[in-house]
């Protein structure tokens, strides 16, 4: 940064880091596919564009929660045991039919988010801490309903949800479409979201106002909770078995990137949903990309961690505009 | 002063940002003198304190301790100095024990050892001392906060303290904390130590204090002994208002008086108490009037607001709009018709990562929405009727309101208030902070509003607006009324007399009424 050079710079400088925290990650996706497209055989063939969105579309799913809470100043540890125990519960009550088995995994995400919620809206304990309690203890309680072991899973009706295709899109990528859409309409159409980011952004003022303060915090861990879930039970169909010790690892990490890669501070106060759809796709696209090339998993890893180090200085510097 | 004195701050200037703290700040206390120091709001108390404890370093002038140039490099350095502060919100380690915090950083050991029988003995010698009977072996939570204070203020002065600085240390205490506090104040003095004693509360200040420094906007407006210093001097000399001022009509944009004595009370406080903060407030206010809140910092002007609008929890008292009592909380406060612009604009009011679209319909939200959907037709409706009506300048309705000049952040509320069609509007330092144009033109709206017949509570710390804009004045000591004003008596004389009274000089006629009401609630 050569900000000392012109006294107006500074000013500047703020500008483009708003600009960059608000629509890097989409400048970052064209310069990735362009890459791609260029030293990547068969990079727009149809089938490795399904495989990359089926692999992402949990992701999202997840990410699309994850935005919620961070958008009221908080963050949700307990998603990836939220997969593990929805992907738990599945066996245990597929034997009645695939919507129990559903529902019931469906229920467990919602548990969680109750509790998770409850914890940071009525005891006041900080997000972090609240769920982290869950993050350890979720997994676990998978690990004990599932008998701590991997189940393969033969319903074909629950496979389809992970195999099938609408009008030839994969199932899951439409779902996490369609979520993202529904997600998009609650921020911008509802008094819940338009609450959230208004507690998130400032909740004295908010509380002052007359905003159930509480109410809207349980609502948002749950929201978090049930998309958790729905990201499970669609990774259960897609890879066929139920493994409550290792899906969902490290999914929590994944969706806080993709939240605040897509310009969501973590401040609160503000929630970019097509940002976040878009920080998930951008971090897969990084990891694809290097694997193709025969890079080491670390080695994207390793990618990862600087674009979330400049999303965070760009949201720094946006911040002190 | 004949002794040299002990500590000397002589010349200080301070600026943060441009804006001028401390103007060429002197002050001199010789040992064994307790020192008052008093001013309202933003008058430069803390800066100073924060200089004298070496937490800020002044821009110009000095700082001298005995005689000897003292450039502290931080707070520790000064501490090692000797000059020691207690602090309102106690500095200590709430989960160790009464004897670790009392011995923090000195604790006697042996071999490396913490010697824990030593550490119990010499902290029972030194509490003893000053006359404090608590058992050290507990951890400090669980003492109340009176005893506290006195466990950090007795740490401060049994580190070869020479200089004591307290702020507001009495805010949280009983009265008979307070004859103990003071009770270690005097044997502090008698040892030859000096004290700089900040507080907001009259009576206190005449009973301990020798000398006063009077601080406003950052200069030294007044220094002196406080024994032959006049209380309603004293309290004109904080508002920075001539003790005969003449009224001088037109210098506020406030038309004068509202007819609402007819009417029945829109809303009513009956005796809302709250430990330590308010005690048994009663107040009525009719539609079409402008109800003024007079007061010291500290009065409790701005917990009766927030008490009225349900954003308080009280021990006792009730608040009914139209006869009816209000359930707690500030929805259904709103919902009632309250409407709470708060003090602190940008911590409890503005939402800064929105957009003023955003932060003007918050509150109305529910009668905005249908079935959780909010309807943008509706908003942007009110948005712009609003906008053009308190002309807010912004680029437009979808700016953050952030980028806002003070003065269009604070109609931007004001908006969000009107927003939501209240009855009764309280106004808590509408116009502080905000340039002159906007101030007359916030001062104007009230009129228009009370004219409207809207109630309105009116708060603010320059008298001259409280005077003008009001058509009866309530002040406020130490959380209670202790008078009422209206008519030809609500001037800036009748209000300061009031609030200098002595606790014991008899009390204006209403407020025997005032106190009546209250006991008969509570």
């Amino acid at each position: 940064m050569t900000d000392a050079a012109v006294p107006v710079s500074r000013f500047d400088r703020g500008r483009i880091l708003a600009w960059l925290q608000d629509y890097g990650v989409y400048a970052a996706i064209v310069v990735l596919v362009v890459v791609n497209i260029a030293i990547t055989p068969r990079f727009l063939s149809v089938e490795n564009l399904r495989t990359q969105l089926v692999q992402v579309a949990p992701v999202v799913i997840v990410s699309l929660g994850m935005a919620l809470v961070i958008g009221t100043e908080g963050v949700d540890l307990s998603v990836g045991s939220v997969m593990a125990l929805a992907t738990a519960l599945i066996p245990l009550y597929l034997g009645y039919g695939v919507v129990p088995a559903v529902v019931a995994g469906l229920l467990g995400g919602a548990a969680v988010g109750l509790v998770n919620g409850s914890l940071v809206a009525f005891v006041g304990v900080q997000p972090i801490v609240a769920t982290l309690a869950l993050f350890v203890g979720g997994r676990g309680i998978a690990l004990v309903v599932a008998g701590g072991q991997l189940k393969d899973v033969h319903d074909q009706t629950l496979l389809d949800l992970g195999s099938s295709s609408v009008a030839g899109i994969p199932l899951p990528v439409v779902v996490a479409a369609v979520l993202t859409v529904l997600v998009t309409a609650v921020v911008r159409r509802t008094t819940f979201g338009r609450r959230l980011v208004a507690i998130g952004g400032n909740r004295t003022a908010s509380e002052l106002s007359g905003l159930p303060v509480r109410r809207v915090l349980l609502l948002v861990y749950v929201t978090s909770g049930l998309l958790a879930a729905v990201a499970g039970i669609l990774a259960t169909a897609r890879l066929q078995a139920s493994d409550p010790s290792s899906l969902g690892l490290l999914m929590e990490l994944s969706a806080i990137t993709a939240v605040v890669v897509g310009g969501t501070p973590l401040t609160g106060g503000r929630v970019r949903v097509l940002g976040t759809v878009a920080g998930a796709l951008l971090i897969q696209l990084v990891r694809a990309t290097l694997i193709k090339h025969d890079l080491a998993d670390s080695a994207a890893q390793m990618v990862q961690a600087v674009i979330i180090l400049a999303a965070v200085y760009a949201a720094r510097g946006a911040g002190r505009r | 002063m004949t002794e040299a004195p002990l500590l000397e701050v002589s010349g200080v200037v301070k600026r943060f940002t441009g804006v001028l703290a401390l103007d060429r700040v002197s002050v001199a206390l010789a040992p064994g003198e307790v020192h008052a120091l008093v001013g309202e709001n933003g008058a430069g108390k803390s800066t100073l304190i924060k200089v004298v404890t070496g937490v800020h370093r002044p821009d110009e002038g000095r700082v001298l301790l005995a005689g000897r140039p003292a450039g502290f490099a931080g707070p520790l350095d000064a501490q090692r100095a000797g000059i020691q502060a207690v602090h309102q919100e106690v500095g200590l380690v709430p989960g160790l024990s009464v004897a670790r915090n009392l011995l923090l950083g000195r604790e006697p050991r042996r071999l490396g050892v913490l010697d824990v029988r030593r550490m119990h003995r010499e902290a029972e010698r030194v509490l003893s001392s000053y006359g404090i009977a608590v058992d050290v072996r507990r951890p400090l939570r669980s003492l109340g906060v009176g005893a506290q204070q006195m466990v950090a203020l007795a740490r401060a002065v049994s580190v070869e303290a020479r200089v004591v600085v307290m702020d507001e240390p009495t805010s949280s205490l009983e009265p008979r904390e307070v004859d103990t506090l003071f009770g270690v104040v005097r044997r502090l003095r008698d040892r030859g130590i000096a004290v700089v004693y900040v507080s907001h509360r009259l009576d206190e200040l005449y009973r301990i204090c020798d000398r006063v420094t009077v601080l406003r906007d950052g200069r030294v407006v007044h220094q002196g002994p406080l024994a032959g210093l006049d209380r309603l001097r004293l309290v004109s000399l904080m508002l920075g208002r001539p003790v005969s001022d003449v009224r001088a009509e037109g210098v506020t944009k406030f038309s004068g008086a509202h007819d609402a004595a007819g009417a029945a009370p829109v809303v009513e406080a009956h005796g809302l108490t709250r430990r330590h903060v308010l005690d048994g407030v009663s107040l009525a206010i009719r539609p079409g009037e402008v109800v003024g809140l007079g007061g010291l910092l500290g009065a409790g002007r701005t917990e009766t607001a927030k008490a009225i609008a349900g954003a308080l929890p009280l021990d006792g008292g009730r608040v009914t709009v139209a006869g009816r009592p209000l359930r707690r909380g500030p929805a259904a406060a709103i919902r009632a018709g309250v409407a709470l612009l708060p003090e602190d604009r940008k911590a409890e009011g503005i939402i800064g990562t929105l957009s003023v679209r955003e932060n003007i319909a918050l509150a109305a939200l529910p009668r905005l929405s249908r079935g959780g959907l909010v309807s943008e037709a509706r908003i942007d409706r009110i948005v712009e009727t609003f906008m053009r009506r308190l002309r807010i300048k912004a680029a437009g309705p979808h700016q953050r309101v952030a980028e806002l000049s003070g003065g269009n952040q604070q109609k931007v509320l004001l908006a969000r208030w009107l927003a939501t069609e209240p009855r009764i509007l309280l106004l808590d330092e509408p116009t502080r902070g905000i340039d002159v144009g906007a101030k007359a033109e916030v001062q104007a709206l009230i009129d228009a509003l009370a004219e409207d017949g809207l109630g309105v509570l009116l708060i603010s710390a320059d008298l001259e607006e409280l005077v003008e804009g009001s058509d009866r004045v309530v002040v406020l000591k130490d959380g209670a009324v202790v008078g009422e004003l209206s008519g030809a008596d609500v001037t800036e004389e009748r209000v300061m007399n009031a609030i200098a009274a002595h606790a014991g000089a008899p009390p204006p006629a209403d407020e025997g009424d005032a106190r009546g009401r209250a006991e008969e609630v509570s």
